[in-house]
């Protein structure tokens, strides 16, 4: 397909690009512009873009009230921790499944699949009554092993498909040249598979980020992440726009950065196998 | 050392049969083709016997010990995939490289044994790059330098010259066969190329359906095809198979006679024909002819040869030359 490439389509497709991204993007600026107002500010009509007094006492103000730095390192840990775990015990799964399959690999996929269907409160007492009975309410451990369960099907989902698309004849080569099973899976499957691990484990990373529903029922403290510290910023003494808005700046800081630094990694893992 | 038997080897994949009672020993430094249509079976056996699959009965030994349940890995066998399966993310080195890491041997073991692969291979000035920054014929030889460097008992080669040009592949043919000559290993090396088979081989294993139609050395099967499959399979272009009066005359349901066994004159012979088309190689000529109550027929022809399209013929076996088979199919020996 040979569209041919004039000056003025050029010139009309870069700015219909950076209109889509600028949408797309708006919300974020919003939310980033107005945690540098003043709340009468942030609820000025019609509203201040640009030019309003800039000031960052709501993020002092976000710190006095809640230990960020404490959040922040639970959020990491429980969704960076919870990811690395969920790969360990992943990628031998997707790999049995793509290249090992038995009769029943179809249906066992379906069914992990189908857990991912069941509303978290459907569950919730029962999980509950277990963390409460084991020790594990506000502990990083428990609402990290929790995390790692639930994103455990979208891993072995994402990793069976990458897999299926790696020539199994590779493989077998290493197999003939010696590798044991688990040499093959470290130094031949792997690193053939970066692109796709490295998608799902930020897409993967980005849900346990986001994760509120589990983290605010079993997490008090200790173990709480950003989500939690997010809520505590809403409802009680009204909206407070400009600190709500310090506040998931705050948050979603660290996400965005991952995301920066792995977006080439990920547009290639998401495209994998689309042009050999 | 290595030879390969197989004992009553069978392989099912569900409820089709791909390999029936297989019986096959292939003595240790032999080179064996096995040759058949595609869908006959001859990956299957190759990859049973390289452990990639397990049999469904029968024995599997190597050096006279039952491998029968032994994993790929601990066989001591190399293989050359058709799409080479090299490693896309290690250098060449790497890639030759790779076997003897698995084997734990010391670094400089493995130095030196690569450097001495690449030197065989020509591939000194590559050993750095990448697979996809290698051609065809390149990408073979690195999948070839990662068989050798770990001395295997036997080379298993599973269509390995099929995606290369035609001139690439008539080099590395000679290359491989100067590489057996020098190893003295073991090779099994499967085709459905019937020129490769019969250039390359000490011994061919004719396959059909799953089952051995016939072992023999090149001209063997050339000479005395066993049957009717054997005989259509083997020589290019095809042996021409005649039923009717003129077999049964001669005490068969089929005879056949091979191209380049036949006579053709303009005056007389034993079947008049017509001269459908003339191929002109430059060396032979392949002459299409329709005999009268026979069908379509090939003579060969040596040098150029002036027939045209439509013109009135006689073909005329030679009568020594002549291939005779019973209503099933089977050679009827003189």
């Amino acid at each position: 397909m040979a569209l041919k490439q004039t000056t003025s389509r050029r010139v009309g497709m870069t700015a219909a690009a950076w209109l889509a991204a600028f949408l797309i993007f708006f919300p974020i600026l919003w939310m980033f512009l107005t945690s540098f107002k003043s709340e009468a500010d942030a609820y000025a009509i019609p509203p201040k873009f640009l030019f309003f007094h800039w000031t960052t006492e709501n993020y002092a103000e976000v710190q006095s009230r809640a230990d960020y730095f404490l959040h922040a390192y639970n959020s990491i840990v429980l969704s960076v921790g919870a990811n690395v775990a969920g790969l360990i015990l992943a990628i031998p799964a997707a790999w049995s499944m793509a290249f090992a399959p038995s009769k029943r690999t179809k249906d066992l996929l379906m069914w992990m699949l189908s857990t991912k269907m069941m509303p978290a409160s459907g569950v919730f007492m029962a999980v509950y009554f277990l963390f409460l009975q084991a020790h594990l309410l506000d502990s990083r451990w428990g609402v990290g092993f929790l995390l790692m369960m639930t994103n455990l099907p979208i891993l072995v989902w994402m990793l069976y498909t990458y897999f299926k698309e790696i020539p199994v004849d590779i493989l077998e080569a290493a197999r003939m040249d010696g590798a044991s099973l688990a040499n093959e899976i470290i130094y031949v499957l792997t690193p053939m598979s970066v692109p796709g691990i490295a998608s799902t484990m930020l897409l993967s990373v980005i849900l346990s980020w986001n994760e509120a529903f589990w983290t605010l029922n079993l997490t008090n403290v200790n173990a709480a992440p950003l989500t939690n510290m997010i809520a505590s910023f809403s409802s009680p003494e009204g909206d407070f726009w400009a600190l709500l808005s310090a506040a998931s700046v705050l948050a979603i800081a660290p996400i965005l950065i991952l995301g920066w630094f792995s977006q080439k990694q990920l547009v290639r893992g998401l495209t994998f196998g689309a042009v050999k | 050392m290595g030879s390969i038997e197989l004992k009553s080897v069978r392989k099912a994949f569900g409820s089709v049969n791909v390999i029936n009672n297989v019986d096959l020993k292939v003595e240790d430094g032999e080179f064996t083709v096995f040759v058949g249509p595609s869908g006959c079976g001859k990956s299957t056996l190759l990859r049973l016997i390289a452990g990639l699959e397990d049999v469904t009965s029968g024995q599997i030994l190597i050096d006279g010990k039952d491998a029968t349940n032994i994993g790929p890995a601990k066989r001591g066998l190399s293989m050359v995939f058709q799409s080479y399966a090299l490693y896309p993310h290690m250098s060449v080195r790497g890639n030759i490289a790779f076997a003897l890491k698995m084997a734990n041997q010391p670094k400089d073991v493995i130095e030196q044994k690569v450097k001495k692969a690449a030197g065989i291979l020509n591939l000194t000035d590559y050993l750095d790059r990448k697979p996809r920054q290698l051609s065809g014929g390149q990408r073979q030889r690195v999948a070839i330098g990662r068989a050798i460097v770990r001395e295997p008992k036997a080379f298993l080669f599973d269509e390995p010259l099929s995606n290369l040009d035609a001139a690439l592949r008539v080099q590395m043919r000679l290359e491989i066969g100067d590489l057996h000559h020098s190893l003295k290993t073991t090779m099994i090396y499967v085709t459905h190329d019937q020129v490769e088979a019969m250039t390359m081989a000490d011994k061919i294993v004719v396959l059909n359906k799953g089952t051995v139609a016939q072992i023999g050395s090149p001209l063997e099967l050339y000479n005395k095809p066993n049957g009717l499959f054997v005989a259509s399979f083997i020589g290019s272009p095809t042996m021409n198979l005649v039923t009717g009066p003129s077999a049964a005359k001669r005490g068969a349901a089929t005879i056949g006679v091979r191209p380049e066994h036949v006579d053709l004159s303009t005056t007389s012979g034993e079947w008049p024909a017509r001269v459908r088309l003339a191929e002109h190689l430059g060396s032979d000529t392949f002459v299409h002819v329709e005999a009268d109550d026979i069908g379509p027929m090939t003579i060969r022809l040596e040098g150029e040869a002036v027939n045209a399209p439509g013109q009135r013929v006689f073909v005329t076996p030679q009568e020594a030359r002549i291939h005779r088979f019973d209503k099933e199919g089977h050679r009827i020996n003189p």
